[in-house]
């Protein structure tokens, strides 16, 4: 794409150096031009897309309201140890109620009642209650040295050895708290890591029904199912003659382009208590009464099934378009049953399909949220649902950001394993 | 009398999935046995249940958005065009109205910068020598894998934190309150841009360029007039990949945009999760007709790309 000029300059930059300096130069600048034109779109991604998810990241681990809240009771708490003293000394209530009092005062003590409570239920009370009475106490006699005893009486909590700990973990700017918290565990006054109690484990129990566990099985349960549907589907069309499978493939690209809502929409109206499938199943008195069939585990699986199939028999498709015939002929033809033909011959040159679709759709299940938040029940939400749910009512960011951060390890692992198996540049589309 | 109707159906339809089998059978080879004839027999009635499963959800709701009462069952009582009066002129249709508003305002403008930003990236991303290559790729992918959820909460938080919000920036001017969704959604098409540039140049022959250039032609000339014309159905069906994305999509809409503002997803979201009105199986059939012209428009742009390349039309 050199322009008339830049060709003149070029020989004479031939004429004073070698042609191999010459044409190193030459080179890179088609390097730099090749990198110039990918600039804007780069620029564009860091902005509306890397940032916000770096700065989410970093969401995860920050943690700036207490220690500027309450900084100095923050840094009289370093001198505390836990597995001593069952509560800090005189001087941590008092400054603590110099620095509460001020804090309700300017009303910056609501944001760090709410952060408290993220961490032990009933903090909010507590600290709100505390602030209010302290602050009226700054106001009245001389209190130097009685301000354990004062606490003590607002409530009894203050002897708590497990509120202060509270206070004291929530005191770092950056703390792994949130993470532990996304995955059930939490840092006890020894300061060891053990796995939250039952009754503490909100939406994200540990063990087999734990929503990792879920998210993942749900996944894994979808890919293995548009494996089985599409691999057959996918050799048929390949199978075909092309006027045939032009004609079915229309089957596969129309819901492959359809909306997601509209399909989900669609499922619901079948699967519902009232719905067609349920219709015909009475009709047919296959069954007595009607059945549930969505918002359950049932509906999950066969709506996303549905939706992501598409996207396992495009690649499966592609691949098995390049698969020679006269290989499994020749296999026939040396005596292999049409099943050893078959499983020794054709499908090990099919796998390369089955890897690239089934990665996919995993990688696409892995984040689904909208089609489990609408024909799913409670137990079948993925994690996608509880970042959204974090983000909207519980207002607890730093745990929508651990809960993505992990989510986006787990995608970002299959994705690279995708290119090593796939190739990214090979990705297809329709 | 409806049961044996029923039935009557089903057999038929087993009829026709069995005899287009048979006639398949003529084409096999005459060493395959009596198993292997019906093998192939049963395993093109299961494609054909597969197929009828992928297609069936969304041919079940066409019919019953013209259904004259409000219930989702057949037998239908009767024929009624009431659905789609409610969406284009009824009560509900301002609101509709303005979701489609918004929907088409925020497709096009995210369809027209992912478009422009990932072609020119793709055309420098096709070069060969360019260094991390694979690199830059992945990374410009990316934002079709990351799950939309972390994009979209992601997002949230950036852009409040920096004002960037519907409402901050509408006290700048009134007619900015989409832009946040526009630039997520451009960023969420950009990926298939790329995608679909980078293939049609694939094979794309440098010395056209080349010749180009030693005719007298600049950079910005040769783009403009030998490059684009090359990979415009590349550029087309990345920009229909990029729209339909748009337009589909909910959960970027759900958090950048402002309470009050809707998109035709986001109505429908709104309307499955309270009570399914048959007015959202007539939205959902007008969007089956966009889907199927779109699909229509993708079939004649890589028909055309085939002869232009000199392949045989498939």
């Amino acid at each position: 794409m050199a322009t008339a000029q830049q060709t003149m300059h070029t020989y004479e930059v031939m004429g004073g150096q070698s042609l191999k300096a010459a044409l190193a130069k030459a080179e890179r600048r088609n390097k730099i031009r090749a990198f110039m034109l990918v600039v804007p779109l780069l620029v564009f991604i860091a902005f509306a897309f890397l940032a916000p998810i770096v700065r989410m990241m970093y969401f995860s681990f920050e943690n700036p309201v207490i220690v500027e809240t309450f900084p100095k009771t923050v840094a009289a708490l370093a001198d505390w140890d836990p597995t001593g003293a069952p509560t800090p000394p005189e001087e941590v209530y008092a400054v603590l109620a110099e620095e509460i009092s001020r804090a309700a005062k300017d009303r910056s003590i609501g944001k760090a009642a709410t952060r408290l409570n993220y961490d032990k239920g009933g903090m909010r009370s507590l600290m709100t209650k505390t602030g209010r009475r302290v602050s009226r106490m700054q106001a009245g006699p001389f209190m130097d040295g009685k301000w354990k005893e004062a606490f003590l009486k607002i409530s009894k909590k203050w002897g708590d050895r497990d509120v202060w700990v509270t206070i004291k973990d929530a005191g770092r700017r950056y703390t792994p708290s949130y993470y532990l918290k996304a995955l059930d565990f939490r840092r006890n006054a020894e300061g060891d890591i053990v796995p939250e109690p039952e009754s503490r484990q909100l939406y994200l129990l540990t063990g087999m029904d734990s929503v990792w566990v879920r998210t993942f099985w749900i996944s894994a349960l979808v890919t293995i199912l548009c494996v089985l549907l599409g691999y057959p589907v996918a050799y048929l069309l390949a199978n075909l003659p092309l006027r045939y499978s032009n004609l079915l493939m229309i089957l596969v690209l129309l819901p492959f382009w359809t909306s997601l809502l509209v399909r989900t929409t669609a499922w619901v109206v079948v699967l519902q208590t009232e719905g067609v499938l349920n219709d015909v199943l009475m009709f047919l008195n296959i069954i007595d009464e009607r059945i549930q069939l969505i918002f359950n585990r049932f509906g999950v699986l066969v709506a996303m099934t549905h939706i992501l199939l598409p996207f396992m028999i495009l690649p499966i498709y592609s691949v098995m378009k390049n698969i020679p015939p006269s290989y499994e002929r020749a296999a026939r033809s040396l005596g292999a049953t049409p099943w050893t033909a078959f499983w020794r011959v054709y499908f090990p040159q099919s796998l390369a399909g089955i890897g690239a679709g089934g990665l996919l759709v995993f990688i696409l299940a892995l984040g689904y949220y909208i089609t489990p938040a609408l024909v799913g029940g409670p137990t079948d939400q993925m994690v996608s649902y509880f970042i959204a749910d974090h983000t909207n009512r519980s207002l607890n960011w730093g745990l929508a950001s651990a809960l993505g951060g992990i989510l986006l390890v787990g995608v970002l692992a299959v994705y690279i394993l995708y290119d090593k198996v796939v190739g990214i540049d090979n990705m297809k589309l329709g | 009398m409806a049961k044996i109707l029923v039935y009557a159906l089903l057999f038929v339809c087993l009829v026709v999935a069995v005899r287009a089998s048979i006639k398949g059978l003529r084409n096999l080879p005459p060493y395959v046995g009596s198993l292997g004839r019906s093998w192939y027999i049963g395993f093109r009635v299961i494609c054909g249940a597969i197929l009828v499963f992928l297609i069936m959800p969304i041919l079940v709701i066409i019919p019953l958005s013209f259904n004259s009462e409000p219930y989702f069952t057949y037998p239908m009582p009767g024929f009624s065009l009431r659905w789609y009066e409610d969406f284009f002129v009824g009560e509900q249709s301002k609101v509709w109205h303005l979701a489609i508003k918004n929907s088409v305002i925020v497709a096009i403008f995210a369809t027209l910068i992912a478009t422009a930003l990932g072609t020119i990236a793709a055309v420098g991303l096709s070069n060969a020598r360019l260094p991390g290559k694979t690199f830059l790729m992945g990374l410009l992918i990316s934002p079709m894998i990351v799950p939309l959820v972390i994009t979209a909460v992601g997002m949230y938080f950036f852009y409040s934190l920096i004002g960037f919000t519907p409402r901050q920036l509408s006290e700048i001017w009134s007619g900015l309150h989409l832009l946040p969704v526009i630039l997520a959604h451009a960023a969420l098409g950009t990926p298939f841009v790329v995608i679909t540039v980078t293939a049609t140049l694939v094979g794309f022959d440098q010395s056209l360029t080349r010749a180009s250039a030693s005719l007298g032609a600049d950079g910005l000339r040769t783009f403009f007039k030998v490059t684009v014309p090359l990979v415009l159905p590349g550029m087309i069906s990345g920009a229909l990949f990029a729209f339909i994305t748009s337009f589909d999509e909910v959960v970027v809409v759900l958090f950048l945009a402002g309470i009050e503002e809707y998109t035709i997803p986001r109505r429908m979201f709104a309307g499955i999760r309270e009570q399914i009105s048959p007015t959202i199986l007539a939205v959902a059939t007008i969007l089956v007709l966009l889907s199927i012209l779109l699909l229509t428009a993708l079939e004649l742009l890589r028909r055309r790309n085939e002869r232009m390349r000199g392949m045989t039309p498939a």
